[in-house]
């Protein structure tokens, strides 16, 4: 069976070992996780997990299995049709060309975040196939550091 | 009321209607223990290993469907007790372990006896908690022993720390538990349930294959109903021995890397499963895509995860098989006919003509299995049996006459050797008028062996036979068939002196070479009331079989009457 990628949301109870539940769930059963990211839903005592993974299809389908039968777990969602981002900052010499890259931020969605003594910092946020060509586009530039920020996803 | 966290403790499973506690004091769960010197609601017995106080409670669920309890200290206490909880997780026993922790203020300072218990125990428990404040206490007790008998059954870990059984507040035991994100589904889908009853009837070769949940959702009459109602064959896993009752001619017997000819051949060759709560373990399954290779398969199992997991199945129901099984049994009521399936049946019978589950007896050495054989014919159901883990265990599965479910209590899904005498200890807690067995091997018996000095103390009289083929000997076989008789670590001719070690214990041991011995012991064993060691010296070279090779398909066995014996 051919590896698919999915985007799982996971909607937890705010408790201290939740995410090393779900985490070890993966590391225990051998999913892989390409990108997690976690943040509590406001007014909720709930946090929500999106994790980036890939497997075959029933991989996949034991993954949301096993994720619901964690006892803090409300939701699973495999998301299908859904809005999907991801953030990045990337810092730049000072000696490059501002506006190239303050131009190539706002393709992605973005613009530039700080510039310091010795450094330029821009920031964009876009889905994960366009960050991939944004990440290839920045080589020019010669990034001095690029901070990756996990896959965010709703439903449409 | 007001009192401790650690009166709490012991108000809250008094509550539960525990009547025996296994466990060992230490540092962190003191405050517990001098509430538990004061109260008389429960019984403790102190195990002389962490390890055994969780296989004894263990042991005591299995044979009574309750909720096992048991008590350790942090640290090593702790880690000594994860075996414990492993073996129940794997087969799913509902068990609550309460496990000291140091105090709060201590957690994450590497103090003395601490250890991360939620952070190690999380992959070998059905949950966990480290109770962070006293007014949690009675909540997450009382989810404890919910989240351990509900749903798909297994064991919780309460981890807590000492100032908090040291502090005192309010106690009002809830009596209702409200987890909104634990819900688990219990009937069935009714159009699922629809569909599955017109497969099993369109069917030519159905076939139940009976796996350990049927014994957890003690649904063992629905399923001999079932049964019986449409004349369809049933194979047992090794959990789930006794569900149908030995007697029953429809019973083909064990299936799997050790099971009979008959029901191997039957899984093989049917065309419609009807899976109640089995899990499809590779054990059992052999090669998977040579498993039921002809079969539509109907899964029925409390836990989704189960379903689909290894094998496709065409008919999923998620749902506790009692509930889901009522509904199956009305929908063929005055539909099925059991003339339906007389060729399959008698198929299956001439398989058993061509192939019975045999061994070569011998007068000059005691088989294990004549070993066996003849306890069934002394006791029978009588006796509640417990097996640690080997070629010992295989035998009594396959050669003892199961009466009913919760008779056999065995380490299934872990194989932890050592488990057989502790079951026992807490098996007779629950049934103190049956008589219980442990069938033991010469190296699983030392694992647990200085529960000796518990069974004594607390006159708890549980008969062990060891089976001794001075071998480790379920290793010496698969050496002797795959690895050409290269014996690594396996002999055992150094032995102890079994006798000696029981009587020094406060037991009984009696050594025995010949089959008038053995009756011997076993009847004076049953009449003293005190804990036995039957050493029975077997033929050292005794395989299991038949037997699947490990990866083989199902049909590709080795049989008794092929294999030479050494
Ligand atoms: C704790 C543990 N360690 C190792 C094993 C691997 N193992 C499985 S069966 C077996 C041999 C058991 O020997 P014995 O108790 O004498 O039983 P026999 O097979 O000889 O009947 C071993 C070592 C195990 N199942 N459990
Ligand atoms: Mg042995």
């Amino acid at each position: 069976m051919a590896d698919v990628r999915r985007v799982i949301s996971i909607l937890v109870e705010n408790e201290s070992s939740v995410l090393s539940r779900v985490s070890g769930l993966f590391a225990g059963r051998g999913y892989n996780i390409e990108t997690l990211t976690v943040a509590p839903i406001p007014d909720t005592n709930r946090s929500r997990i999106t994790i980036v993974t890939k497997g075959s299809k029933r991989v996949i389908e034991q993954i949301t299995k096993q994720l619901h039968k964690l006892i803090p777990v409300y939701k699973v969602v495999e998301h299908d049709e859904m809005v999907e981002k991801e953030m990045i900052l990337a810092k730049f010499p000072i000696e490059e060309n501002l506006s190239d890259i303050q131009a190539l931020c706002q393709a992605y969605n973005g613009g530039i975040a700080n510039v310091g003594a010795d450094m330029i910092i821009g920031m964009v946020t876009d889905e994960p196939c366009r960050i991939k060509h944004f990440l290839e586009a920045t080589k020019r530039y010669n990034p001095i550091e690029v901070v990756r920020g996990g896959v965010v996803a709703i439903e449409r | 009321m007001k009192m401790n966290g650690a009166r709490m403790v012991c108000e809250a499973i008094i509550a539960e209607g525990t009547k025996t506690v296994f466990g060992y004091p230490g540092g962190a769960i003191m405050n517990v223990y001098d509430e538990i010197y004061k109260q008389d609601g429960f019984e403790h017995i102190l195990n002389r290993h962490e390890q055994a106080s969780v296989h004894a409670a263990d042991g005591y669920a299995r044979a009574t469907g309750e909720v096992g309890v048991a008590m350790v200290t942090s640290g090593p206490g702790f880690t000594n007790a994860v075996t414990g909880l492993a073996t129940a997780y794997m087969d799913s026993i509902p068990l609550v372990v309460i496990s000291g922790q140091v105090p709060l203020s201590l957690i994450g300072t590497d103090g003395f006896q601490e250890i991360d218990a939620v952070g190690i125990s999380r992959p070998c428990t059905k949950h966990n908690y480290l109770v962070r404040e006293l007014s949690e206490l009675p909540r997450i007790l009382k989810e404890a022993f919910h989240i351990a008998r509900s749903g798909r059954p297994g064991p919780v870990l309460v981890d807590i720390p000492k100032d908090i059984t040291a502090e005192i507040g309010e106690f009002v035991y809830p009596n209702s538990v409200n987890i909104p994100s634990y819900k688990p589904t219990t009937k069935g889908n009714k159009r699922q349930i629809d569909k599955a009853v017109e497969a099993i009837l369109k069917a030519k070769k159905p076939l139940l294959y009976i796996g350990g949940g049927a014994v957890l959702s003690n649904a063992s009459d629905l399923i001999r109903k079932l049964a019986l109602m449409g004349g369809i064959p049933a194979v047992e896993t090794l959990m789930a021995r006794g569900v149908m009752g030995d007697s029953n001619p429809l019973l083909q017997g064990m299936l799997g890397m050790h099971g009979n000819y008959s029901s191997n051949m039957a899984m093989s060759e049917t065309d419609l499963v009807i899976s109640l709560g089995a899990r499809f373990d590779d054990r059992v399954t052999g090669k998977l895509s040579e498993f039921a290779k002809y079969a539509d398969v109907i899964h029925i199992d409390i836990d989704p995860a189960n379903i689909s997991k290894l094998v496709d199945v065409d008919y999923p129901i998620v749902g506790d098989i009692t509930i889901v099984l009522e509904k199956i049994i009305a929908g063929l009521e005055d539909k099925i006919k059991p003339e339906r399936y007389s060729d399959w049946r008698d198929v299956l019978n001439r398989y058993n003509e061509l192939h019975p589950l045999t061994f070569q007896d011998s007068d000059d050495v005691i088989k294990p299995q004549w070993v066996v054989e003849r306890v069934g014919e002394l006791l029978g159901e009588k006796a509640i049996v417990t097996s640690d883990v080997g070629q010992h265990q295989m035998w009594t599965a396959q050669h003892y006459p199961f009466d009913r479910p919760r008779q056999w209590i065995n380490s299934g899904g872990l194989g932890t050797m050592g488990f057989g005498f502790p079951a026992a200890l807490g098996a007779k807690k629950g049934y103190p008028e049956k008589t219980v067995i442990n069938f033991t091997g010469d190296g699983s018996i030392l694992m647990n062996m200085q529960e000796l000095v518990t069974a004594s103390e607390y006159k708890i009289p549980v008969i062990n036979i060891i089976l001794n083929n001075h071998f480790l000997g379920m290793v010496r076989q698969w050496q002797s068939f795959f690895y050409d008789n290269r014996f690594a670590e396996t002999d055992l001719s150094y032995q102890p002196n079994f006798k000696a070690l029981a009587e020094s214990c406060g037991g009984i041991g009696y050594d025995v070479t010949t089959k008038e011995e053995f009756d011997k012991a076993l009847k004076d064993a049953i009449e003293k009331d005190r804990v036995t060691f039957i050493n029975v010296a077997i033929n050292r070279f005794e395989n299991v079989l038949p037997m699947v090779p490990a990866g083989g398909a199902l049909y590709n066995m080795i049989l008794a009457d092929q294999k030479e014996e050494k």
